[in-house]
């Protein structure tokens, strides 16, 4: 039986980008806990020797040409368009280099 | 006036120019204006839909207002997924199924509630405020299609949209008391679909009736060059299946044996179900539960939701990713409690050390259920359970409980995560509380047929449907 403790939460929460409020290392400490006890009754059936199913349709290496299709592409502006920070035609982003 | 019609008699009556398309938007419309308020069903109206509707009457559909999902991204509308990651969200394409449904001749009415990103099975999760349920506003609509199935119960629609991960078309149309059909993984393109379990995402038709969603599917259902998910199966004639009956039919009865369902209403109820199918020249029998899934029986659902929970938020930590509030959206601030619960929960079982031990695992387990399913099909034609364990639970249900729709879904995860296809039907009313119970009839994938005409025959000879064909 697994137990999940804050701090391994605060740690999830840096791999997934998820800032916690206050309080949220705790509860969901307690939540995800409860959550793998359901989960690990997995652990009672036997499965050595079984394939995993990724997807269910039996479908490969779906394909199309490698031509563009004009009518699925975004003008400049259409892609820009829900942008919160936009400049002469780019997002902007934070920076995440320092000047030397 | 209008408002309680079907869509079959919906597009009947325009075709005989006995009804004005943009009479019944208007109707719905100043129904909509009256009701919303306290039922929260719609998030956001189309302002066009009365002049649409009437453009469109001479098309298959004929004008018909859809109410649809608000996962499904729709030009000129905000699609929000009910989060307020995505609350100024202006889509800059159209999904598939909304696209296909309008070249039909649908009118998208509005964009309906969901749990946000449609994690949940209750839509008390929506960022923008839960939805009651119109047969009793006390209780939750169910979800994450919620809305939508909340919006055909109080007749603030002629038909709608959904979606379902693992019971969310069927569990809402359960306690909403309407027709629900969650469509074989495939069937029905994603391309458009604010993406949750890319694995098990199935959009599919609420509506009135059972015929009623065989229409909706038939406009929708089909291959897709945009989601190389779906399947170039033909597009049998869903509407002609739906009186086909189910003499011959060989029918397996499952999960009433489980013991959350021994003795219950929901258990009599299928029970009862049963006892009709035979009368109706089906074979009836019970199918044992079993925790290995031996010849014979059927894999206990405990198990699935073992499966489905890891599986959906695995996959929920990949595709809620994208949102990082650099092209589109608000930053991952804004994500709800369930959104960063689940999110987190699959990053951590697919993290190094861990993604053997829980992904993995839930990945073979499913097989397991697969190949169940797959020996139960050499015997059986249709499998029927209890679409929800109970009624419709009240207001507030789900908080402080982490696991609330694993254990609500739980009869629809096995058919969910092995991509079959499944109905449902309201199957009892509770004359007290008003609220329903609704009966799941599973098929094989590609079966869409088998199920609606099972379904089909049990609307007709019973009475829980409150809109039987009136025309």
């Amino acid at each position: 039986m697994s137990s999940i403790d804050p701090q391994l939460v605060q740690h999830i929460a840096s791999l997934a980008n998820i800032s916690l409020l206050p309080g949220q290392d705790v509860v969901f400490a307690q939540g995800f806990t409860k959550t793998l006890d359901v989960v690990e009754k997995m652990n009672a059936i036997d499965t050595h020797d079984v394939e995993e199913t990724n997807q269910v349709t039996e479908l490969e290496n779906i394909f199309r040409d490698d031509v563009c299709t004009p009518d699925r592409m975004f003008t400049q502006s259409a892609a820009l368009a829900n942008g919160p920070r936009t400049h002469n035609g780019y997002f902007v982003v934070n920076g995440i280099l320092e000047e030397s | 006036m209008y408002t309680t019609l079907t869509l079959t008699d919906y597009i009947t009556k325009v075709r005989r120019k006995e009804i004005n398309p943009s009479d019944v938007v208007q109707e719905l419309q100043s129904d909509i204006d009256k009701k919303n308020p306290a039922l929260a069903i719609y998030l956001a109206q189309n302002p066009d839909a009365s002049a649409q509707s009437s453009e469109r009457a001479d098309l298959p559909l004929a004008g018909a207002p859809i109410a649809v999902k608000d996962n499904f991204l729709t030009v000129g509308m905000k699609t929000t997924a009910s989060s307020n990651v995505l609350s100024n969200f202006l889509p800059p394409y159209e999904s598939t199924v909304t696209a296909r449904l309008q070249v039909a001749g649908g009118v998208i009415l509005g964009k309906t509630n969901m749990d946000a990103f449609a994690h949940g099975s209750s839509t008390e999760t929506s960022d923008f405020g839960a939805t009651k349920n119109p047969r009793n506003p006390a209780h939750l609509p169910g979800g994450s299609s919620g809305g939508s199935a909340a919006a055909v119960a109080a007749d603030l629609c002629i038909a709608a949209i959904g979606s379902e991960t693992a019971g969310s078309i069927r569990q809402p149309s359960a306690w909403c008391g309407t027709v629900g059909l969650k469509p074989t993984y495939g069937r029905v393109s994603r391309y458009g679909v604010v993406a949750m379990g890319s694995s098990l995402d199935s959009p599919g038709p609420i509506g009135k009736t059972v015929e009623d969603c065989a229409v909706l599917l038939s406009a929708i259902a089909g291959h897709d060059p945009y989601d190389a998910t779906t399947s170039t199966q033909p597009i049998p004639d869903f509407v002609r299946a739906v009186g086909a009956g189910v003499a011959g039919k060989r029918i397996g009865i499952v999960y009433i044996d489980h013991p959350h369902l021994v003795g219950t209403p929901a258990a009599a109820a299928v029970e009862a179900a049963g006892k009709l199918f035979e009368k109706l020249g089906g074979h009836v029998s019970l199918v044992g539960l079993s925790q290995d899934g031996a010849p014979g029986t059927v894999l206990s659902p405990d198990l699935a939701i073992a499966v489905y929970t890891v599986v959906q938020r695995s996959e929920v930590s990949s595709n809620l990713a994208r949102y990082d509030g650099i092209r589109y959206g608000n930053d991952r601030t804004h994500f709800g409690t369930e959104a960063r619960r689940r999110l987190m929960l699959g990053t951590y079982t697919l993290s190094k050390g861990y993604a053997e031990q829980y992904y993995k695992k839930a990945q073979q387990v499913r097989t397991l259920y697969r190949k169940n399913f797959a020996t139960l099909f050499e015997s059986f034609d249709l499998l029927i359970s209890p679409s929800s364990p109970g009624y419709a639970q009240k207001l507030g249900a789900t908080a402080d409980n982490p696991m609330f729709g694993e254990l609500e879904d739980m009869l629809m995860e096995p058919s969910s995560i092995s991509g079959l296809t499944g109905i449902n039907v309201p199957m009892m009313r509770d004359t007290e509380s008003n609220l329903y119970l609704g009966l799941n009839i599973v098929g094989n994938m590609w079966q869409e047929e088998a199920v609606l005409a099972a379904a089909g025959a049990f609307e007709t000879e019973t009475s829980y449907n409150p809109w039987k064909k009136t025309v």
